[in-house]
This record gives C-alpha cells, structure tokens and sequence, in this order.
C-alpha cells in the first residue's frame, strides 16, 4: 500500500488543461492582490497557483484543479453534456451563460466525474467559480446529486472541491430547492456509509456553504477562503457593526468548530490521499 | 393603511364605505336607496372579482407580508389540539423564532414547527421577527428526530424573510445547521408536511422544508432571494423590487407550474387576515387529505417518495446521453 502511495506520488505533476493553460500566456506577470508581489504566472501555476512569498490561494479553475489532484490521465467526466435551460425566461440570463460557457469552454460551474487519486478511485466533483460565480442552478444542482448517486452506488469516496457564491437567482426556487435535491443525495450516502469529503475553497457561501458544501463527514478548506451563510455587507446592514477581520474566513470557521482542517493548497493531494488511504 | 387595508385595495374600501353610508343615510332619513345600493353592491361585487382574481406579484408580497396576517402559533392553536410547546436545542439555547412540539391532529399525536414571527411589537422583537438563528434549525431538528423515533408525522409551517444573517450566527453555523436539517429531513421515516403560509425566504425557509407534500398558501410567496435583495443585485436599486418579484417567478401558480409545490391552498378573499379563522380551517382539510395519503405508504416508501419528489425538481437540457453513467 505504501509502496503504491509513493510511487503515485512521485507521478504527481501539475498538467492543466489545454484551456487553463491558453488562459495565462507565458512570460506573463501577475500580481499578487494580497502581498503584492509580481509573480511570474509560470511559476505561479507551478506552485499550484499559490504565492510564494505569502501563501495567497488564487482561484483555481475547474480544469486545473482536477490537473492539481487527479492521477494524471485517470479522469473520466460525467454528464459534461447537460446545459442549462432558462426556465423562468429571466432577463439576460440565456446571454449570460453563452458568455460564460464561451470564456470558460465548460458547459456549467461543475465538473463531475470519477478517476484516482494516488491510486485511490474516487468520485470528484470540481465547481468553477469562474462560470455564474459558480453559482447552483438546475444542472450543478443535478450534476452533484447524480455524482454522489453513483459514488453510493459503487461505494467510491466522493470529494467535492467547492466554490460557489450560492444559489443561481437566474433560475429562482428551483435553484433554492437543488440545495434539497444534493442534501438528499448526501443522506443516502450517508445511510449507505460511504465517505463524503466536503472541500470548500474561496468563496463558498449561501445556498452551497447551507448544503452539501457543509455536510462532508470530513469539511476541509483551503486558507483564507470565504466561507459563510450571509453576505457580508447584508450582515454589517442589519447588525451595524464593525465584522472581524477575519470574519468568515476558513480561519475563522475553523476556530468556531465549523471545519475539521484548514490545509493549504500544497499539501491538499496529499491530506486527500492519506484519507482515502484510511477509508479504503 | 391604517386600518389594515393595502394600498391597491383602496377603490374597493372607499365603495364599500359609500354603500354603509347610504345605508346610514335610508335608515336615518327614511328615503328609499335601495336601488342605487343594489347598483353600488354589484359593483363592489364586481370589482372586488377584479382586485382579487388578478393580484400581481407584488400585490401577493404585500399580502404575505400583511402586519395582521395569521402566524404559526395561530394555525397551531386553530388547526390542532393539546399543543404542548418543547423548547431548546440542548446545544446552545431556545430560539423563539421557531416554535416547535407535540399536539394532536384529530387525535392523532404529531410533531408541529413552524416559524413564529410574532403578533405584537414586543412580541415580533422577542422572535427576532422570524429570522433564526442556528439554534432555532437545531431545535427543529431535535423534534423531528424525537418524532421520527416515535413514528410520529411531521408538519412544518414555513414563513420567515430568511435565517437571520448575523456575526453570532454565522459562528455557530447557521449554513451547518440548515444543511443538516435538508439531509435530515430527507431520511426521516415518518410522513412530513410542509405549509407555505407567508415568506418563503431561501434557505431559511427551506430549514424546515424538506417534506413528503410541499403546500402553499394562495398569496404566499417563496423564492431563493428576497425581491429587493434580487433588485440591487440586477439593477443596483432595491426599489425595482416589484419588477424583480416577477422576474423570479415566486406566487403559488408559479411554483405550482415549476413542479415545486403540491397544492396551492386557497385563501379567503383579499388575503388570510380576513377571515383567519377560515384559512385555518383550508389548511386543516388540505394537511389531513395529505397526510391519509402518506399514511398508506411504508417508512422506506416514505423516504423513497421524499427523494423523489427532490430528485424531480429542476429544469435541463440533456442530449442524447452518450452512456457516461
Ligand atoms: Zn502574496
């Protein structure tokens, strides 16, 4: 087993996508918004996007998280065809996903699917914040339900890297009610006792952070991520007053018993594959 | 406004004030009106039919919104028994914007929670105006779990602008204790019932409403976001919220039509607070139909026929699927 463990291990290599890569053209610079230190964004996306000097995680797409995490080649997607429909005819909405899909050559804000992680199979499920803000409508909602289904089903671990500003207004109650939808999911899961890892990067909030996104029997979060309930400033509105500075952050979570660890992008594979080591 | 009437009721209130008045007016001066009364009373027939067969939107928002319209207590005491009212999640506290505990339904024990947002001022103070806190998911959940252990049925009644967004509830986890109750809530083994009655404001509505049969009063509203919240978000101007309450498709017809809810309960006409005691007596018969129904199914079809019912809800494109399952 060990044995096994390392040598996957050594095989990890950061391989994103043909799009993720096309997005930052070489030789370009980027600054870092948190320290500000101009990295190059060659090295950076070597580093798992993740600034050297001070530890900042950049948002990953879905794409390149899956490069960061899977076995290289051992990624197999499901339902990548189903689309959106815009079922409440909601101004601009059509529109607003074509732009979405054409920027991020992804059909929705979740990718699905199963492949292994340092040899260990898993069902992995990717939200890209990039697409609605990774926001849950119909098909994420749908997506999500039907990935854990198929983990219960074959009793493969399920880890669902989370990134999300909640529920998608565009589609209204039925995005409110695919938070039902992927919790019922979970309870199966749940009952049939096979392991659900919940990983919640920046942002992970409202209809997402109050389902699935907070129901792994293990909760992870990367540093610094946004996590809560409600939005900030509707928060400082109606409480008038000054929020911590560190209020919902994974830090903060953490120290209110709301998240199991706090992990930082560089040691994320690894932390995975010594859980799904134990739960194999 | 004063007297509890919305603004778009007026032309009906000042007809109707007409009528009592000439009314007043035969009796005190001996003159025969009746003729023009009769003419006045078929045209306040007439337009009352207008007013309320064709509320708009926002129309329904502020009904559901009515200062006087019933609240969970009421409907608790009007439609069932023997209440006795639990208290506490045996975590951290009591919270008194959800209510909850055992009463009976025809002589039938059941477990009832609801969200209560209060009738007085003093009192809509004390319930945090039905906003809860963490506590409040925990307290539901504690009572339905102690109902599912006795095989008691569960009826929840919905009607909250959302859970309460506040520092201390988001450190003891309100997102947490609203995701465990929707898995929860999904694996209970007895029948649960669930009633729309006012605001069905986004997940902290949904809290408490993972049910078997999902009910919904006439002019009750439940949407994934609050109409103004939606307005600043689209055009930067909480007052578009009418236009935004269209735009999100949230009456009872359309989350009837979206395949949401199971039954739109009717209310009396211009709204519940018009005949509260009515309204109780709606909900009663829709709440007892349904739940004979679920009474004939087993604990797993129970389950399985929750499961269904969210498994359903949604709307997407699937072309031929190319066998990835
Ligand atoms: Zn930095």
């Amino acid at each position: 087993m060990f044995k096994e463990l390392f040598r996957k291990q050594r095989k990890y290599a950061t391989i994103p996508s043909e799009q993720a890569k096309k997005e930052i053209p070489e030789g370009i610079m980027q600054k870092c918004p948190s320290c500000g230190t101009i990295l190059i964004a060659k090295e950076l996306e070597k580093n798992l996007k993740v600034c050297k000097s001070c530890g900042y995680h950049f948002p990953m797409s879905a794409p390149e998280r899956i490069g960061s995490i899977v076995d290289v080649g051992r990624f197999f997607e499901y339902d990548a065809e189903l689309l959106s429909e815009d079922p409440l005819s909601f101004p601009d909405y059509t529109k607003k996903l074509k732009q979405d899909q054409e920027k991020t050559k992804l059909n929705e804000a979740v990718v699905t699917g199963e492949g292994t992680i340092g040899g260990y199979p898993a069902v992995i499920g990717v939200m890209d914040s990039r697409f609605r803000m990774g926001s849950m409508g119909s098909v994420v909602g749908e997506k999500i339900a039907r990935a854990a289904e198929r983990a219960t089903t074959k009793r493969y671990p399920f880890i669902l890297f989370c990134a999300s500003g909640g529920a998608r207004m565009q589609e209204g109650v039925l995005s409110l009610m695919q938070m039902a939808k992927t919790s019922a999911a979970l309870e199966k899961m749940n009952r049939e006792k096979v392991l659900f890892v919940s990983v919640l990067t920046n942002p992970t909030t409202g209809g997402v952070s109050a389902s699935f996104a907070s129901l792994g029997d293990i909760n992870i979060a990367e540093p610094g991520a946004l996590i809560g309930f409600a939005g900030r400033r509707v928060i400082e509105q109606t409480v008038r007053q000054k929020l911590p500075d560190d209020f919902q952050t994974a830090e903060f979570l953490l120290k209110h018993g709301q998240l199991d660890m706090v992990v930082s992008r560089l040691e994320l594979r690894d932390t995975l594959i010594k859980i799904l080591e134990f739960h194999a | 406004m004063t007297n509890g009437y919305l603004p778009f009721e007026k032309p009906l209130i000042e007809l109707r004030d007409k009528i009592v008045e000439l009314k007043k007016f035969t009796e005190e001066k001996a003159i025969d009106l009746s003729e023009e009364i009769a003419t006045l009373e078929k045209k306040a027939e007439k337009l009352e039919k207008e007013i309320y067969g064709n509320l708009t939107t926002w129309q329904k928002v502020q009904i559901a919104r009515h200062t006087s319209r019933p609240t969970t207590l009421f409907y608790i005491r009007s439609i069932f028994t023997d209440f006795m009212e639990m208290h506490g999640d045996r975590l951290y506290g009591d919270d008194p914007a959800i209510i909850g505990g055992i009463a009976k339904l025809d002589g039938r024990p059941v477990t009832v929670i609801g969200h209560e947002r209060g009738t007085d001022t003093k009192d809509k103070i004390a319930r945090n105006f039905g906003l809860p806190h963490p506590e409040g998911y925990r307290k539901a959940l504690r009572l339905m779990q102690q109902a599912n252990k006795f095989g008691r049925p569960i009826i929840t009644f919905i009607d909250t602008q959302g859970a309460y967004p506040g520092i201390e509830a988001e450190e003891r986890g309100q997102s947490e204790a609203i995701a465990r109750n929707l898995r929860e809530m999904a694996g209970f083994s007895v029948p649960i019932i669930c009633v729309v009655t006012g605001e069905g404001g986004s997940g902290g509505a949904l809290g408490i409403g993972v049910g078997n049969r999902l009910l919904m009063l006439e002019h009750a509203y439940y949407s994934v976001i609050s109409p103004e919240g939606a307005a600043a978000i689209l055009w930067r101007d909480a007052s578009k919220a009418q236009q935004a309450a269209e735009a999100l498709k949230i009456t009872s017809a359309d989350l009837k039509s979206l395949g949401v809810i199971d039954e739109i309960v009717p209310e009396p006409k211009g709204g519940a607070h018009r005949n509260p005691d009515q309204q109780a007596a709606y909900i009663k018969k829709a709440i007892v139909k349904h739940l004979n129904s679920l009474l004939k199914l087993t604990p797993e079809e129970l389950v399985e026929d929750r499961y269904q019912k969210y498994a359903r809800i949604g709307r997407y494109l699937e072309p031929a699927s190319k066998g990835s399952r």
